[in-house]
């Protein structure tokens, strides 16, 4: 997994609560049996209109944001379907920092397992960041992961906590699985005592 | 301080707990389908790692496969490619498989339940966010990504931080014509769809433990909906009663003695719960989702409501945009938006009951000349019961389509789709922009009021029915 450090990028707002992994990726195109390519997909039904033109209304396709790298959308973002194809979808477009006042749980587990950093932040600064943004397409933040801290070159500085082994594990770009299998001897401990009917 | 049902199974199950790390928890039961596992499967074949527990894993495809013509090779050439896949994975790692013409085949939440493979106490995972089904039967049942399905059959481990506990006490006994469908819409139409994030819902209360394994199953489905990370029921005489005799739980004297440790899957009574919600189940009616999520419900009896007239900002944004998707206008009465299909199907309400339920409103009835309805079976044997009971004839005869078993038009994957603008009622669980297909528009409800909006064309208060 590659390692998730540091990160300088441009904002994209997209001022929705709950969106859904069904936005983010609709099921039509969760049928390949590849890890890659979901990115032209991304919120895909959002980004069109019913004759299969570009909305213009939509931010994604507003040229002034091309190039963001950092998400902050509202609450509950990336709600419903376990699919992995959402964070995927964003990983593979550019977005590998999301930030939100707070997430579907399997959601987040997905981003981590991607090398992705899904931050929480209050909703009054995530309104703030929404608004400067907003008016500045250009406006970007630093997000420092070893610190724990994001800024803007402007007066933002804020602290965001995660949790420790998941920094860990982003930081150095651990392998989830090579870490239980190193286990090994107390899975199979566990095993001889523990019986499955 | 006492333990909570899902404390005991947790602690059952931690195999390595490190102060800096999440818990390292073992997973008695994998289910897998065609969607979810493919990434899982390259996985190991790239790192050159095997199926821990391969006798721990359950596959079969639901997802993408069509509810007709099966005789036939899959149109599309993707989803094909998709369910060939896993036959090749379930082969080569030596996996149970319930293949798409399988006498066992089904929804992956059906299935597991119907072959006895879903037990009280157990860990169950699935790459797919309805595994809460699961947790009717007091197991431990949540969604994983394609990523931790890759851990789970490389480690039959997975490594999760503990989520916090919420009881919803549902009391008092259901009034006629409100079913375990609407139970659960209550409550998220009550907590919101974020209300349960980063908790696990148990059960509890009278109406509860009244329900059949079934009505517990379509309540334990939805959790999800509300951001649960799991939704459990402890198990009783109901869960014993349904399981005997499965072909793949314990006989005999071994089922009696799988029992007494069942019997243990109970919150103490001393327990305690991080948040805990109560409900009266006389004040729950027959819902309709009016919005593009589980939480924007209202009763049959209601109409449309205004979004102005919402507490947040927030919500009022959200339900604007609502009303607009949904191409319905503030104060229009619930029983007079008209529907151009009906759906009967899905892993929330596919099940025998939900299907008799269903039959036993149309008996006698035709369908409405402008509605087109659907009833898909949860699984093979689903269909089979159901047809050794007449039931498909009463549905047929009605005007019905009756189809093969599959996740069908739940989720706009298959051929069953809506056409955009096209107005559903459907006994499914997400009403999201588009789930149905694109431009679809989805309202979520119970089999027997799906019915009955099939035969009238528009919603009707199944209270008021004239069964014939």
């Amino acid at each position: 997994m590659e390692k998730y450090n540091k990160t300088n990028g441009k904002v994209l707002p997209l001022d929705r609560a709950n969106v859904d992994t069904d936005q983010i990726i609709p099921a039509k195109y969760l049928k390949r049996v590849e890890r890659t390519g979901f990115g032209q997909y991304l919120f895909d039904a959002w980004r069109k209109l019913p004759d299969g033109t570009p909305n213009p209304e939509f931010i994604l396709n507003d040229d002034r944001y091309n190039g963001a790298t950092i998400l902050v959308a509202g609450p509950n973002f990336g709600s419903g379907s376990s699919r992995e194809h959402a964070p995927w979808a964003l990983n593979d477009y550019g977005f590998r920092t999301i930030i939100a006042p707070s997430f579907a749980d399997i959601f987040r587990n997905n981003c981590f397992q991607n090398g992705m950093l899904p931050i929480v932040l209050d909703q009054a600064i995530i309104d703030k960041i929404i608004e400067k943004s907003s008016k500045n397409p250009d406006y970007s933040l630093t997000v420092d992961l070893e610190s724990g801290v994001i800024s803007d070159s402007e007066e933002l500085t804020i602290e965001f906590t995660i949790d420790s082994f998941k920094k860990h594990c982003l930081l150095e770009g651990l392998d989830d699985i090579g870490l239980t299998l190193s286990e090994e001897s107390m899975i199979k401990n566990f095993e001889s005592r523990h019986v499955i009917s | 301080m006492g333990k909570t049902l899902f404390d005991k199974i947790w602690d059952e199950h931690v195999v390595v707990q490190d102060i800096d790390k999440p818990s390292l928890l073992y997973i008695d039961l994998h289910l897998i389908h065609e969607v979810t596992s493919p990434q899982a499967f390259d996985g190991l074949r790239d790192t050159n790692r095997k199926v821990r527990r391969p006798e721990l894993t359950i596959a079969t495809v639901d997802h993408n496969v069509p509810t007709k013509d099966r005789h036939l090779p899959i149109a599309d050439q993707i989803s094909r490619t998709q369910i060939e896949y896993l036959d090749r994975n379930v082969k080569e790692f030596g996996i149970t498989y319930y293949g798409m013409n399988s006498a066992g085949q089904g929804i992956v939440h059906v299935i597991g339940p119907e072959q006895g493979y879903t037990q009280p106490g157990k860990t169950i995972v699935c790459g797919d966010s309805h595994t809460s089904t699961h947790g009717a039967f007091g197991a431990l049942a949540f969604g994983i990504g394609t990523s931790e399905v890759e851990h789970v059959l490389a480690t039959q481990c997975l490594r999760q931080s503990k989520p916090k506990t919420m009881e919803v006490r549902v009391d008092g006994t259901l009034p006629f014509g409100v079913t375990a469908k609407d139970i659960i819409l209550g409550v998220i139409g009550q907590i919101g769809v974020d209300g349960a994030v980063g908790h696990v819902i148990e059960y509890t209360g009278e109406a509860i433990r009244s329900l059949s394994m079934e009505g517990r199953m379509t309540v334990c489905n939805m959790s999800i909906e509300a951001g649960g990370r799991a939704g459990m029921i402890a198990p009783d005489e109901t869960t014993y009663e349904y399981l005997k005799g499965r072909p793949h739980c314990p006989k005999g004297r071994n089922f009696d003695k799988a029992i007494e440790k069942w019997d243990q899957y109970k919150s103490d009574p001393d327990a305690e719960y991080d948040k805990v919600v109560i409900i009266n189940a006389e004040d729950l009616a027959p819902f309709v989702t009016w919005g593009t999520n589980p939480g924007m419900v209202a009763k049959i009896t209601d109409s449309v409501p205004n979004p102005d007239s919402f507490e947040l900002e927030s919500q009022q944004l959200a339900g604007q945009k609502a009303l607009e998707y949904m191409q319905l206008n503030a104060g229009t009465p619930i029983t007079d938006i008209p529907l151009d299909r009906v759906f009967i199907g899905s892993c929330t309400n596919s099940r025998i009951e939900d299907l008799r339920a269903a039959a036993e409103v149309v008996k006698g009835y035709k369908v409405s000349e402008t509605v087109n309805a659907m009833v898909v079976p949860g699984s093979f044997k689903v269909k089979e019961k159901a047809e050794k009971e007449g039931l498909d004839r009463i549905f047929k005869e009605s005007g019905f389509e009756w189809r093969d078993a599959g996740c069908s038009m739940c989720l706009g994957m298959n051929p069953d789709i809506l056409s955009p603008g096209e107005r559903c009622a459907s006994t499914s669980n997400r009403n999201f922009e588009g789930r149905q297909g694109p431009g679809g528009l989805t309202h979520l409800v119970s089999p027997q009021m799906a019915a009955a909006a099939a035969i009238q064309g528009t919603f009707v208060d199944i209270r008021d029915w004239s069964f014939r």
